[in-house]
């Protein structure tokens, strides 16, 4: 085919958007992972760790930095420029949901049938085609000047490249196997990202945390996709939930006219490589409905489980897949861990990728979800019931978390897992535009305040070298016993003459072993910081701001206000899902709103808390202003995202956004045949809004902004919580509780059970055995050897020397001996002859 | 007419006392001598049978022929070596020449 046509082609586009972060992947992986060896008490490597004293370390060279970092950049460029392309003509289409962007090309043949790999461009995939590329885009480049100095740069965008293009893969993937392929890959990026600084224990035991909470999740998810495999023969979006089921009689729902049309037309989904899907779909989707497989599923029983359909069984599957990625109620442990891996990877995992691809997951699969029910009219599958119980009360679980953090990026770790409560409960009551719509918006101030904490450590970190390259020299002495301390301090000298922006060790990198214990990332220290980092302040009020759902100006107020009408229009109706859910969301916003403003009182409001704080600073340079323009560009869309999604009959805000419909969920409420009918305005849950934002921002304000926490003062939370606050501070001892649970007994089972006994007992046992036969076997041989083969081997040389010595008397050298031997045998010779020819007897 | 194996008892016997010489004599003449004897011996065999059974064929005188002139030469051969190992070694007795025996 022509190439140009091929580029211009909307149904071959989307092949090309992963395309450039796997193939930066690829490159960067094979050709830019030059290292040098250098000492590791070298400035260079910045304090890595001091258990490497004395040893060679590699460290990645300046020509594979500038490299990997212009490949990498340049594959999230192409994806980015395709995807907003991609959008761009996506949008511009009146009818997208019945004419998707759609190609696939015969992956398997199995014999009886096809499998087919495709990408699906449709109106789930464009808000996350707007949204991950671009956040993925700011994060390479605040990557950029946050890993300046780490020793293995060009590995970090390696793996980020490979993360995006994973991501990419997963939106646009058109059936549930390419999802879960690119999920799988996700899994395992996550967890060489979170240990990426595996020097640290704590950071390759989150890792392995988060990988193995994860995996339990995935097994089960698998097992989801091998059920509907089996039950359907198909993983394909479409063709499970949106297209006729194959030999589905058509039945008008919507007083239509025919009854019944031909088989033929239900085949029209099939795919063929680049086929605009649903040409004659008009009146097929919209007037006449036919039964999809998902709905076929929910009227088949499920195996085993008595009582429940198979598209429920699966769904919950699913579900538990969810749970383990988007970090949901028991799953969650992994994801505050995860805070381990440096800044940008925090953002890619919470904002832009991994958590986002759970919730994506089920709003792809939502319609086999619902199949069966209808949240909308208050019957509700187990699978949804499940959603909006864990998702609420995630939601607020986690929050009652946050409030209690210390640690700066704790405190977001655990909002998002509450804000991702907030999405899976929304799914649960059937608000999967509102979903969707919160899951842009989260991801957008999600990024920009994970970055934005990322730019606080740094900062802060900064004014440590600073403390310590100025004065204490008694300090300085006693932090020599540490190769960390050490090396920052040396570097901070000089880097402090040369303008700042060498001085920076990693923001957490070796921090524990500091002589006088101090924690770049704990709020307690800071303080003050709006003087220092203006920048960072500001962007990280926007984002705040909008986790905090600040009215009317802010992206998550409309996204959070859509999903409390949501569940709020239900319990108008009495649902008591709905009910449940827009209660603890309520609450949940609520504590939002109040620990965002704590976080940002203590981390940037009042005065400097320690000498630290006061110097806090990102520099100048290229290090500063790489990471500032992804906070101010991000902060943009914080504030406007939200507008897209407005509804039409807001007062006032409804006239300017959404003149004529609500965009966002005109878009999106296309996906799906069961066209999700928006919430008609309602005054009650935007007061609820309204007073929940409000006044967990007054609360805050109260406790953390009129009256800063001074030095040295405790959190006023603690008199106040009095015996609940080490709870929520030790987060309801979850940790605890699965080391005593899982982990613990594990271990155990690993040590007597796997290794005492299976490994020492019955399989070094049974090879023990076998070594003992095979060396009495070895022995019999021996013994054969030495018996049989020797005596042969042995015995006939022997024989032939002793018959040489007695055969040697012949040999006298006597040359008449040998005629009289010689006359003797003639004699005989002759005597036989005569003898046996008669020549004898014949003599006369 | 004397019967033909009148001539091969006589050479029979010179034979056999040709045979008895090599073997018992440590004289290397004497040996040589009574290697001359079998030869002669055979002559008269050959001789004999010429005669006796095939006088039409030549054969039988033409190989007697051959065999006085090999034996004229190996005497002479022979005799020249016994006189040179007796130069060397004062001594024709074959047990005394022993020098290439292992």
């Amino acid at each position: 085919m022509d190439l140009n046509a091929l580029i211009n082609d909307p149904n071959f586009l989307p092949w090309l958007i992963p395309v450039g972060p796997l193939l930066a992947f690829l490159i960067i992986t094979l050709l830019t992972n030059r290292s040098k060896l250098i000492p590791a008490t070298s400035e260079e490597y910045g304090g890595h760790h001091p258990d490497y004293d004395g040893m060679s370390v590699p460290v990645v060279t300046t020509r594979s930095r500038i490299v990997s970092i212009t490949v990498g950049l340049s594959g999230i460029i192409a994806a980015w420029l395709i995807s907003w392309q991609v959008v761009a003509r996506a949008t511009s289409l009146a009818h997208l949901g019945e004419e998707v962007f759609h190609s696939a090309v015969v992956w398997m043949n199995t014999g009886v049938s096809t499998f087919n790999m495709g990408v699906l461009v449709d109106p789930l995939t464009v808000p996350l085609l707007f949204m991950v590329p671009f956040a993925c885009l700011m994060i390479f480049i605040y990557s950029i000047g946050y890993m300046a100095h780490d020793p293995r740069q060009s590995r970090f965008f390696s793996l980020i490249a490979l993360f995006a293009g994973a991501m990419l893969t997963l939106v646009v993937a058109d059936n549930l196997l390419l999802l879960f392929v690119g999920w799988e890959i996700m899994g395992l990026c996550s967890f060489m990202l979170i240990g990426f600084w595996f020097e640290k224990p704590s950071a390759y035991k989150a890792a392995i945390k988060a990988f193995t909470t994860t995996r339990v999740a995935d097994v089960i998810m698998l097992l989801g996709i091998a059920y509907l495999y089996a039950s359907t023969g198909t993983l394909s979006f479409r063709e499970i939930m949106y297209n006729p089921a194959p030999g589905a009689e058509i039945v008008a729902v919507e007083g239509g006219s025919e009854a019944i049309v031909s088989e033929a037309e239900g085949e029209e989904g099939a795919i063929v490589e680049g086929e605009h899907e649903g040409e004659e779909g008009e009146e097929g989707y919209s007037s006449v409905h036919a039964e999809t497989l998902a709905e076929r599923l929910a009227n088949t029983p499920a195996l085993l489980i008595p009582g429940m359909s198979a598209a429920s069984l699966i769904g919950i599957f699913l579900i538990i897949g969810t749970i383990g990625k988007s970090a949901q109620f028991p799953l969650h442990v992994w994801l505050p861990d995860a805070m381990e891996g440096p800044t940008p990877v925090s953002a890619m995992i919470h904002a832009a990728a991994m958590v986002s691809a759970g919730v994506y997951a089920v709003i792809r699969m939502y319609p086999l979800f619902a199949a069966g029910g209808d949240p909308h009219h208050g019957i509700f599958t187990p699978p949804l019931l499940v959603m909006a119980v864990v998702g609420a009360f995630t939601a607020i679980f986690a929050a009652t978390i946050a409030v209690t953090q210390n640690d700066v990026k704790k405190v977001l770790a655990y909002s998002t897992i509450s804000q991702l409560g907030f999405m899976v409960a929304a799914l649960g009551i059937g608000g999967f535009v509102a979903a969707a719509f919160h899951l842009i918006t989260h991801a957008f101030f999600k990024a920009l305040l994970f970055m934005a904490s990322g730019a606080v450590i740094h900062g802060m970190e900064h004014g440590e070298h600073h403390v310590h390259a100025h004065g204490h020299d008694e300090a300085e002495e006693h932090s020599h016993d540490s190769h960390g301390a050490t090396v920052v301090t040396s570097h901070a000298h000089d880097a402090h003459d040369a303008h700042d922006e060498h001085g920076h060790a990693h923001d957490d990198h070796g921090h524990e072993e500091h002589a006088p214990h101090f924690d770049p990332q704990d709020m307690r220290n800071m303080g003050g910081l709006r003087k220092t980092m203006p920048v960072t302040f500001i962007t990280f009020l926007i984002g705040g701001l909008s986790l905090a759902g600040f009215p009317l100006i802010t992206a998550g107020f409309w996204s959070k206000d859509e999903i409390l009408a949501e569940a709020w229009a239900g319990t108008t109706h009495g649902y008591g899902p709905h009910a449940l859910v827009f209660v603890l969301l309520a609450i949940a916003a609520f504590l939002t709103a109040f620990y965002t403003m704590r976080q940002i009182g203590m981390t940037f409001w009042g005065e400097a808390r320690t000498e630290e704080a006061k110097h806090a600073n990102l520099g100048r340079g290229i290090v500063s202003f790489t990471m500032t323009l992804p906070l101010v560009l991000l902060s943009f869309f914080a504030i406007t995202a939200g507008f897209i999604g407005v509804p039409s009959d807001f007062p006032l805000f409804g006239a300017i956004f959404s003149p004529e419909y609500n965009a966002f969920h005109h878009l999106v409420g296309a996906a799906l045949i069961a066209e999700s009918p928006a919430v008609p305005f309602n005054i009650f849950p935007v007061l609820v809004s309204f007073a929940v934002a409000l006044g967990g921002i007054g609360l805050g304000y109260l406790m953390y902004w009129r009256k800063p926490l001074q030095a040295g003062e405790v959190d006023p939370l603690v008199s106040i919580l009095g015996p609940v606050y080490p709870v929520l501070q030790n987060k309801y001892y979850f940790d605890e509780l699965y080391t005593a649970l899982f982990v613990k007994p594990s271990q155990w089972f690993a040590k007597n059970v796997a290794y005492e006994f299976i490994d020492r007992g019955v399989i070094d046992g049974f090879l023990h055995l076998l070594a003992r036969v095979f060396t009495w076997i070895g022995d019999f041989l021996k013994v054969m050897n030495l018996w049989l083969i020797d005596g042969v081997g042995d015995g006939i040389p022997e024989l032939m020397a002793k018959s040489g010595i007695s055969f040697r008397r012949l040999q006298s050298g006597r040359v008449q001996t040998y005629m009289l031997l010689l006359a003797i045998a003639a004699l005989v010779i002759a005597l036989v002859f005569a003898l046996s020819t008669g020549v004898l007897q014949a003599a006369p | 007419m004397v019967p033909l194996w009148m001539y091969l008892l006589v050479a029979a016997a010179m034979f056999s006392i040709g045979v008895y010489g090599v073997l018992a004599r440590r004289n290397a003449v004497a040996i040589l001598m009574s290697v001359e004897l079998m030869l002669s011996a055979v002559n008269i065999n050959l001789i004999a049978f010429w005669r006796y059974m095939a006088p039409e064929n030549m054969a039988g005188q033409a190989f007697a022929a051959f065999v006085f002139v090999v034996a004229a030469a190996e005497a002479a051969v022979g005799l020249a070596i016994i006189i040179s190992i007796y130069r060397s070694r004062r001594s024709v007795v074959v047990e005394d020449v022993n020098l290439l025996k292992g």
